[in-house]
C-alpha cells in the first residue's frame, strides 16, 4: 500500500508464447492501481529479460495478404459457437488479443479480470496510407461478475509500427 | 377466359428463380362449381408456375397452391375480382425450407446408432445427448438407467444416469456438468465421462472396486433450457431461462441459487446480472430438483460440481472466509487429485477454497451439498485459462474429459476408502 495514492503489486512472470509453448520469457513488472479514482487505468511498468520471437515474416506475408484482397474484410463470429478459427482469420484473432489487452488495460481495477470471449464482427476500414486499420466489435468476457460485455474498438496496424488502438468505446449489453 | 390470358400477360415477366424467397403458399375454398371451374382453369396456366399441393377437388373442399412471388399480386387480384377467398397458409416458403436446412445440418449429426459410433470428439445437441443417454442404457441395462429428477422451467426433462451394480440406496458419488449452459465442454465431458464409467466398470481396478461398494449419479445436462438457448440464440448464455417479474431480464444463476449463504455478498439482486441470484434459494427447478434428490437420497458421499474454464479444483466455502472443518483433509484430496490431473498432459491446474482460489461467491451448489453434511463437496473449473475460454475447440473435449477423470477417480476412491 502506498499512502494515499494506491497500491503497487511486483510481479514476477513467465510469460508463453501462444503460437510456441517453448517459447517462454521471463518478465518482472510493477503495477499501480490508483485509489479513488477508478477512471484513471492502472501505472504499468515492466522489463522483460532477453528478446521476443522475430516475427516479421509471418507479419509480412499477413499484411501482403490483407493488402492484395479486392474487397475490404468483413468477418464475424472468431472464434465460431465451437472454438474453431479458419487459418486465414488466425492473424486478425490475434491482432484482437493484441489489442483488447490495451482495451483491458485502460479499463482493469484489483477486482476485475478480464478475457477476450470472442470477435464478433470485424470489418475492414479502407486508409489512403500504408496502415492497415480494423474496427473490431469484440465480446469480454470479466470474471468477477461474469459478464459478457460487448466492446467496439479500432485496431490500426503495420508490420514495422505495432499495434494501436486508436478508439474504442464500451457497448450496451443487449 | 380473356381475365385468364390478361392474368398470364401480367406475368410473362416473371423469372425462373431457384429460390422460393418470397412464395406464399395461399389456401382457396371454392363454394361452388363456378368457383370450382375458375381455379381449375388456373393450372393451365404454365406461365403463372403455380405448384398445386393439393389439387382442385369439388367445392367445399381446400385447393393448397405455392405461388411464385411474380404471380402472387396478379393471381391476388383475379381471385378478389372474381369474389374467391383465400388464405395465406406460409407467408414465405424460403423461411421454413431455410429453417429445415439447419435442422437437417443439426440433426445430419443425426441421432446416433450407439455409443460406439457417437463422436465424443465433437459437441452435441440436446437432442443427440438425451439420445445418448438413451442408448447407453439401452445398451448396459444391468449397469446404467436413467431417472427423470425434475422438468426445467421450460419443461424439459431432467435427467440423471445412475451407474450401480446393485445393492439398495447405496453410499453414493454425485456429478454434474453443464449447470452453466455456456460451459461447453463439460456437458461434453460428462457424456465422455458416462462411456467411460461403461467401459472401465469391470475391467479398471480403481472404477469396479468404487462400484463394488457405491452408486454413480451423473447429471449431464444440468441446465437444458439454457443450454437449448445456447445452441439457438446466445451461445455464451449462463442462466436459466425464467422469467423475473418486474424486469425485462431473464434468467438466474443457478449457482448462486442454493440455500447456503443465500444473497449475500458474492451474488447479485440484478435480474439482469449474470450472477443474479433469484428471489429466493431453490427457486429455480434445475436446482430444487437436485436439492429433492440429495435430501430424499440421505445417502451421497461426493459431490462434484464441473464447471469452465480457468483450471481449478475447488472445495468450500465461497459465501464466507470461514474454512471449512475438513479443510485439511480437503486441501490434501485436491493436491492429490490436480497431481494426477497434471500427470496425463501437463495441464496445471490450481486450488483451494472458492473464496481465497476465485472469488467469493454466495449461494454456490457446493456450500450447500457441504452443510448437508457431503463432506466431499469439490467444484472444478476446466479448461482452458482464457485463450479460448467458453469456446474451447472440440479437439480438446477428449482431452480435457481424460484427464479429469484421473482427478476424479482420486476423489472416489478417497470417498471409497474413508466411508463416513
Amino acid at each position: 500500500d502506498i499512502g494515499d495514492v494506491g497500491r503497487k503489486y511486483h510481479l514476477e512472470l513467465v510469460l508463453e508464447d501462444v503460437l510456441d509453448k517453448d517459447g517462454t520469457v521471463n518478465c518482472t513488472a510493477e503495477v499501480l492501481y490508483h485509489l479513488g479514482n477508478k477512471n484513471t487505468a492502472p501505472d504499468v511498468h515492466f522489463t522483460i529479460e532477453g528478446e521476443l520471437k522475430n516475427t516479421d515474416e509471418a507479419d509480412n506475408v499477413f499484411y501482403n495478404r490483407i493488402q492484395s484482397l479486392e474487397k475490404e474484410l468483413v468477418a464475424e463470429n472468431i472464434p465460431d459457437n465451437h472454438g474453431n478459427v479458419s487459418p486465414e482469420m488466425e492473424p486478425i484473432h490475434l491482432l484482437a488479443w493484441a489489442a483488447s489487452g490495451y482495451v483491458i488495460w485502460q479499463n482493469s481495477t484489483e477486482n476485475t479480470k478480464f478475457q477476450l470471449a470472442q470477435i464478433k464482427h470485424v470489418k475492414q476500414v479502407k486508409r489512403s496510407d500504408e496502415h492497415l486499420e480494423f474496427d473490431y466489435m469484440i465480446l469480454l468476457h470479466e470474471m468477477v461478475s461474469q459478464e459478457i460485455i460487448p466492446w467496439q474498438m479500432r485496431v490500426l496496424w503495420h508490420p514495422q509500427h505495432g499495434v494501436q488502438v486508436t478508439q474504442d468505446s464500451r457497448q450496451p449489453k443487449h | 377466359m380473356r381475365a385468364l390470358v390478361l392474368l398470364a400477360a401480367l406475368v410473362a415477366a416473371a423469372a425462373g428463380t431457384e429460390t422460393f424467397v418470397g412464395h406464399q403458399v395461399l389456401r382457396i375454398v371454392p363454394t361452388n362449381d363456378e368457383e370450382l371451374q375458375m381455379v381449375q382453369e388456373l393450372q393451365e396456366l404454365e406461365d403463372l408456375q403455380l405448384d398445386f399441393w393439393l389439387a382442385p377437388r369439388s367445392p367445399g373442399h381446400p385447393v393448397d397452391v405455392r405461388v411464385p412471388f411474380p404471380s402472387l399480386q396478379p393471381l391476388k387480384a383475379h381471385l378478389e375480382a372474381n369474389g374467391i377467398s383465400y388464405s395465406i397458409m406460409i407467408e414465405d416458403v424460403q423461411t421454413l425450407v431455410d429453417d429445415e436446412q439447419m435442422e437437417m445440418l443439426r440433426s445430419h449429426r443425426r441421432l446416433p446408432f450407439s455409443t460406439a459410433t457417437f463422436d465424443y470428439t465433437s459437441y452435441h445437441s440436446l437432442d443427440e445427448i438425451y439420445a445418448f443417454m438413451d442408448l447407453l442404457v439401452a445398451e448396459n441395462p444391468n449397469l446404467v438407467s436413467k431417472l427423470e429428477i425434475g422438468q426445467s422451467t421450460e419443461n424439459r426433462p431432467i435427467y440423471v444416469l445412475k451407474f450401480s451394480k446393485g445393492g439398495t440406496n447405496r453410499p453414493a458419488i454425485w456429478i454434474d456438468t453443464g449447470i452453466h449452459s455456456r460451459e461447453w465442454v463439460t456437458q461434453a465431458s460428462g457424456v465422455w465421462f458416462a462411456k467411460k464409467i461403461v467401459l472401465d466398470h469391470e475391467n479398471d481396478e480403481g472404477l469396479a472396486s468404487i462400484l463394488d461398494k457405491m452408486d454413480i449419479f451423473l447429471e449431464i445436462v444440468t441446465n437444458p433450457d439454457g443450454f437449448a438457448f445456447t445452441q439457438a440464440q446466445n451461445r455464451l448464455w449462463r442462466k436459466t431461462r425464467s422469467k423475473q417479474s418486474g424486469s425485462r431480464c431473464v434468467g438466474v444463476d443457478p449457482n448462486r441459487n442454493w440455500d447456503a449463504g443465500f444473497g449475500g455478498s458474492g451474488a447479485s439482486k440484478n435480474p439482469c446480472s449474470e450472477t443474479y441470484h433469484g428471489p429466493y434459494a431453490n427457486s429455480e427447478p434445475e436446482v430444487k430438483a437436485i436439492v429433492d434428490f440429495v435430501k430424499n437420497h440421505g445417502n451421497i458421499k461426493a459431490f462434484i460440481s464441473i464447471h469452465s474454464y480457468s483450471q481449478l479444483l475447488l472445495y468450500p466455502y465461497g459465501y464466507t472466509r470461514t474454512p471449512v472443518p475438513h479443510q485439511k483433509e480437503l486441501h490434501e484430496i485436491s493436491e492429490k487429485a490436480v497431481a494426477a490431473l497434471s500427470s496425463l498432459y501437463g495441464t496445471k491446474y490450481k486450488y483451494g477454497s472458492i473464496i481465497t482460489t476465485i472469488y467469493q461467491a454466495s449461494g454456490g451448489t457446493i456450500d450447500w451439498t457441504y452443510n448437508e453434511g457431503i463432506k466431499y463437496s469439490f467444484t472444478f473449473e476446466l479448461r482452458d485459462t482464457g485463450r479460448y475460454g467458453f469456446l474451447l475447440p472440440a479437439k480438446f473435449i477428449v482431452p480435457t474429459a481424460e484427464e479429469t477423470w484421473l482427478a476424479l477417480k482420486v476423489i472416489m476412491e478417497h470417498a471409497r476408502d474413508h466411508p463416513y
